[in-house]
């Protein structure tokens, strides 16, 4: 097999295994809304001042796997 | 059906990242130094100014009547302002409400790019990094002055918090400058990201409709599955572009408070 094919192979086996990152962002957010259902159902009255914690704590989760993504994307489109 | 399966398989490629070209709409080149510096006026420079119109229209019309009791439009733009002006004094104090129109014009700003992004044959500003990036360099540039401006060199206490035993210090302090300076990136990719991924899918789900809509009428029966699944990106497209946008404002005033109370 030449180089280009096998870059090109190589390419879209890394563009697969880059997505296997999203598995460990989407356990972290799920944790961490369970959490605050949880924590809201125990004490309603203090779950909405959290609601900004809450949305802080998603967005950095989210980061990465976000950052799998666009690995993915770059692999598969722009290299 | 066979012949567009035929069709699908010679290959006609799907191409999700042409939308994301920046077309120059009025071409200016200026020679400078030796070099051609372009200035064109892009399609991207059109949908900033579009955001940007939109948003002064629709604030001004809607705060014109200025009634006691406010009328639908009135509602959402007080609504606009509360949910921000909360949001700053729950995370950077009453004192952060001196860059209250800093936050308010970056979450309004983000929030009327996305939402136009999502019209159809339109561009989404935010889906380039460099334009992310710039703004998040602009918040922590601005949140790197201010601490300096209030406090000095004391501003550094926000590597070394509180409670931390001495022998520690060592580990704890390169840590957390690593940490800040990774910000700009990580508030510039999350912002990009979010609307490359986005969009991208959008374009992708809508080449499978028409894909499989070339097959035949068993594929145009087919085609409605990624025609919901289309609906529902968009629906979700919809709550990313709030989201996002208040994301980065809540972000920007986290780090503000960071600048205006160093030291945790």
């Amino acid at each position: 097999m030449d180089v280009q094919a096998a870059t090109v192979l190589a390419k879209y086996l890394g563009a697969g295994m880059a997505c296997l990152a999203m598995a460990g962002a989407a356990i972290g957010i799920g944790i961490i809304f369970g959490n605050y259902l949880q924590a809201a159902i125990r004490n309603p009255a203090a779950a909405q001042q959290q609601f900004g914690n809450l949305i802080f704590g998603f967005a950095v989760t989210e980061v990465f796997g976000i950052v799998g993504i666009v690995v993915a994307f770059l692999l598969l489109f722009a290299l | 059906m066979l012949a567009g399966i035929a069709n699908l398989a010679r290959g006609v490629a799907m191409d999700p990242m042409h939308q994301f070209q920046i077309r120059p709409l009025i071409p200016i080149r200026i020679p400078m130094a030796g070099h051609l510096i372009d200035i064109s006026f892009t399609n991207s420079s059109l949908l900033m100014i579009a955001a940007v119109l939109v948003t002064i229209l629709f604030l001004t019309l809607a705060m014109s009547g200025r009634t006691l009791v406010p009328g639908r439009a009135q509602s959402v733009a007080e609504i606009s302002y509360e949910f921000i002006s909360n949001m700053i004094r729950d995370t950077a104090g009453p004192e952060g409400m001196r860059y209250f129109p800093f936050i308010y014009a970056l979450f309004v700003f983000i929030l009327a790019c996305n939402l136009l992004g999502l019209l159809p044959f339109s561009f989404t500003v935010m889906s380039h990094i460099i334009v992310t990036f710039a703004m998040a360099l602009a918040v922590i540039l601005a949140v790197v002055v201010i601490g300096f401006a209030r406090h000095g060199l004391g501003f550094l206490k926000l590597f070394a918090p509180s409670g931390v035993p001495w022998w520690l210090m060592w580990l704890i302090i390169p840590i957390e400058v690593m940490s800040f300076l990774i910000r700009p990136f990580s508030l510039g990719l999350r912002l990009f990201a979010n609307m490359l991924a986005g969009h991208l899918i959008l374009d992708v789900f809508a080449s499978f409709v028409i894909g499989l809509a070339g097959l035949g009428t068993l594929g145009i029966i087919g085609a409605l599955a990624p025609f919901g699944v289309s609906v529902a990106m968009s629906a979700l497209e919809l709550l990313v572009a709030f989201l996002q946008a208040y994301v980065f404002a809540i972000l920007s005033s986290i780090y503000l408070r960071d600048a205006l109370h160093p030291g945790h």
